[in-house]
């Protein structure tokens, strides 16, 4: 299986397992919401996102977009609605393993479920609930033959260690902040030559940085290819050429040592698929009575899921959230009965 | 017939689809093709976000003008060509009578 890496935090030395109750994969808006309807009933949920922050696509696509259809906010911004979800989940202490995947679960003999990230970190919980919304965000790759034969061998969809690339021949394309960011900061005594390769004339990145590059450009510290596009990847085990289209009728070799195609994140089911989950149309198929999946103790909510007359809003995500922390409720405590309390009249008791 | 227009829609294997799409729904191409059950996934939603309605148009309609945020997408996204719109950026109008559009690539 093919890991993502990310350049987020330091390297997690921690060795332990992270327990909890409610284990969360996605800290989107119901991932965060069920951290609040969980703690009402006195259980801890720890949550797992593959993006560096908290908020899944609010946060990492459109912070700045209004939402006009959260019931008592006739407007606020996606940023904003995040901003008071972690604020209303914080009396309930949630943990978080951020800039990590979940990639693997294992069930243990007592019936609880071990899950693995990307980075190794694990943990262990009686009830996992998936909220995912559209998966996790992994690079976009660009359709050339042969291109994952160099993955890793010369071509690196993100940044990790910029040393990586000193006194290297590097080859960036994009037109977006990151491609140009990375090429004006490799360009600076970095890398022993840069590329930067995108295909129209226009860069949609901060203007500072376009003027940046386009000086840089001209004093030579970077080589600036635009209506240009590398279609082809050549080498020996490793990367060692691209072909770039550089128009309509002429293609040039350019040796290089790297190239970083930078075209920005899509979301993918990814490892979620392997889990042996029912899934219908890249999402999981629940039980509307609980949310629960064909794996019992597995429960997924928000966009991630489907049943019949399903809709992606984040106000259903909150609903199917709140009756699932019922449902895992009962699964972690048999024993006990579950009485619904009004948070007008007990308030809110944090841990 | 009043508040319908046909459009042809040709998927990624070449099989043309005559779609009758209304024109007071306000709904957009990707939305169409979705409910025709056409192969376009419509990630994000229609936030002109995740390129997954990219489509060509093939006739010689004259549709609106790309905004920004479509412009930024079809930078970022695969098989681009001059023709290349994002099917949640066009609204279903009146203008769209006739229109052929033919699928991109799946990303």
């Amino acid at each position: 299986m093919k890991r993502l890496k990310r350049i987020t935090f330091a390297p997690l030395f921690f060795q332990g397992m992270i327990e909890t109750d409610i284990l969360i994969i996605g800290a989107g808006p119901c991932g965060l919401f069920t951290v609040f309807e969980a703690g009402l009933l006195k259980l801890h949920c720890h949550l797992i996102d593959a993006l560096p922050q908290a908020g899944g696509q609010l946060t990492e696509i459109y912070p700045k977009k209004p939402i006009y259809d959260i019931p008592g906010f006739p407007e606020v911004l996606a940023g904003d609605l995040i901003d008071h979800l972690m604020k209303q989940a914080a009396p309930f202490k949630p943990g978080f393993t951020l800039g990590e995947r979940a990639e693997a679960f294992e069930q243990t003999e007592d019936g609880k479920f071990i899950v693995t990230t990307s980075r190794g970190t694990k943990h262990k919980a009686p009830v996992v609930a998936i909220a995912g919304g559209l998966g996790s965000f992994e690079p976009r790759k660009p359709p050339i033959e042969g291109i994952h034969a160099f993955e890793d061998k010369g071509i690196e969809y993100i940044v990790r260690d910029p040393n990586f690339y000193k006194g290297k021949k590097v080859v960036i394309s994009g037109g977006g902040d990151s491609a140009l960011d990375w090429s004006i900061f490799l360009a600076n005594g970095v890398a022993s030559e840069v590329t930067l390769i995108h295909r129209s004339k226009s860069f949609r990145a901060h203007p500072d940085s376009v003027q940046k590059v386009i000086d840089m450009s001209s004093s030579g510290k970077i080589q600036l290819l635009t209506d240009a596009e590398v279609v082809g990847v050549g080498g020996n085990g490793v990367l060692k050429e691209l072909t770039v289209q550089t128009t309509p009728e002429e293609q040039k070799q350019l040796e290089t040592d790297h190239w970083l195609p930078l075209f920005g994140l899509s979301p993918k089911l990814g490892p979620l698929s392997e889990w042996g989950l029912n899934i219908d149309k890249n999402s999981i198929e629940v039980n509307t009575f609980d949310y629960s999946t064909n794996v019992p103790g597995i429960y997924a909510i928000g966009d991630i899921n489907t049943y019949p007359g399903k809709l992606k809003l984040i106000l259903c995500g909150f609903h199917e959230a709140t009756l699932m922390v019922q449902s895992a409720f009962k699964r972690i405590h048999p024993n006990k009965n579950v009485v619904l309390k009004y948070t007008t009249v007990n308030g809110v008791q944090g841990f | 017939m009043e508040g319908i227009v046909h459009i042809t829609v040709v998927d990624r294997e070449g099989a043309e689809h005559h779609l009758e799409a209304p024109t007071d729904m306000n709904m957009n191409m990707m939305e169409l093709c979705k409910s025709y059950e056409l192969p376009v996934e419509g990630t994000c939603g229609g936030m002109a976000l995740c390129a997954s309605c990219h489509l060509y148009i093939l006739s010689d309609h004259a549709l609106g003008e790309k905004k920004e945020g479509e412009e930024a997408m079809l930078d970022e996204a695969f098989h681009v060509k001059p023709n290349s719109r994002l099917g949640c950026q066009i609204p279903i109008t009146e203008d769209l009578e006739g229109l052929r559009v033919q699928l991109a690539p799946e990303m």
